[in-house]
């Protein structure tokens, strides 16, 4: 089954964080609370979604020279589109992530998967890829969110899960327990699978 | 003239854009080992900086405000006017200084897509910054990234030499260095009251 494969493929074997190391700059700063990394996740596979399919409906119509920045417009709508949509539902998650929503515009796995796979594919394996790439995006942060926040508040989407003899570790939701996290997540996923992953797919 | 100062330092340091923002982290983590490379890719993303910082900043007040779109149009419009700036001061590069051009050119394409830029040119609407507050903190931003990106490089330098597990090999442990060069950056949060 080929679509299934093209599914399956973002979820582990072509992960865009833990695999492809894409998207790094969403993927550390906002999952100091497995609630927005999952809500963060989220607006990405939506963004993706939609510009992979529009991106694969009108590959025909957008001259070679330009394809570029008719991506980047295209994406940049659909932000805008999201980030309304989360000032008016859910103003709070909104304020929470702030400037990381307008940035998923040059989010490199969006513009990445328009390039290399949307341009080149029909209208439903575009929708299938940005599925399955959106869907491993989603999972990877919120697995970084819910071990940040477990260490360092001792809760996980808010509910006490730590007794109360544990001592938050404060490190893990500043800054510095976002490399730490990932750094190690990465060396332990390294050690369990024979591809290593040791540089960045962006630049 | 004190503030500016203050404002610099805050934004260099305290609220390092790499280490404490999170922005610009793909060619921190793809970056160079050498560090010669690295200050020619934190001079030309430092000059971009400048320029879109005062770039968003006549945009927002001239052109999105005055026609009551910046709700709507706001990234639209900085993606686009950033996307043509670093076209235009490679072209404008190319002509007038063919050397500086040779020593900034390979990175200067890439700086697009670098969320340092449009973080930074997104902060100055946010902030509510002047003409000049913009272009220091576009400068100040460019240093910071700069800072980070060079000490990096040198880590990296040393690492070559060091014994690390095969999982741990290239970005496992540039992102674990990061960390420590994050909580060392976390120190200057005492010296300015932000």
């Amino acid at each position: 089954m080929k679509i299934w494969a093209e599914f399956i493929k973002g979820l582990w074997k072509e992960n865009p964080v833990f695999r492809q190391l894409m998207g790094m700059c969403p993927t550390l700063a906002v999952t100091n609370a497995a609630i927005n990394g999952l809500a963060m996740g989220l607006a990405t596979l939506f963004v993706l979604l939609c510009s992979n399919v529009i991106v694969a409906l009108i590959k025909h119509l957008i001259p070679d020279k330009v394809r570029i920045p008719s991506y980047i417009i295209i994406i940049a709508t659909f932000v805008t589109i999201a980030d309304l949509f989360l000032a008016a539902f859910f103003p709070e998650i909104q304020r929470v992530l702030g400037l990381f929503i307008p940035l998923i515009v040059v989010n490199c796995i969006i513009l990445g998967r328009a390039e290399a796979f949307a341009s080149k594919n029909n209208v439903k394996f575009a929708l299938i890829d940005a599925l399955g790439m959106g869907i491993g995006f989603t999972w990877a942060l919120t697995l970084l969110g819910i071990i940040r926040e477990l260490l360092g508040m001792g809760t996980v989407f808010g509910l006490q899960v730590m007794g109360t003899n544990f001592t938050p570790w404060i490190i893990f939701i500043l800054p510095p327990g976002a490399f730490l996290t990932l750094g190690v997540l990465l060396g332990i996923i390294n050690t369990f699978s024979n591809k290593k992953t040791t540089k960045t797919s962006c630049h | 003239m004190i503030e500016l100062l203050l404002l610099f330092v805050g934004t260099a340091l305290v609220n390092n854009f790499v280490l404490v923002r999170f922005l610009g982290i793909c060619p921190f983590l793809g970056g160079s080992k050498k560090v010669e490379i690295s200050l020619g890719m934190g001079g030309a993303t430092t000059f971009v900086m400048a320029l879109s910082a005062i770039a968003a900043w006549f945009i927002q007040n001239y052109i999105l405000e005055p026609f009551g779109v910046s709700r709507f149009l706001q990234y639209v419009a900085f993606i686009l006017v950033i996307s043509c700036l670093v076209q235009l001061v490679e072209i404008i590069l190319k002509k007038i200084s063919p050397a500086l051009y040779d020593a900034l050119g390979i990175f200067l394409p890439l700086i697009t897509t670098n969320c340092a830029i449009l973080g930074l040119a997104l902060y100055i609407p946010i902030k509510n910054y002047s003409l000049i507050e913009s272009a220091v903190f576009g400068i100040g931003a460019g240093v910071g990234f700069t800072l980070a990106l060079t000490i990096m490089a040198g880590i990296r330098e040393e690492l070559e030499f060091s014994d690390i597990p095969a999982a741990f090999q290239g970005a496992g442990v540039t992102l674990l260095t990061a960390g420590i060069l994050s909580m060392v950056f976390l120190g200057f949060a005492g010296l300015i009251a932000m």
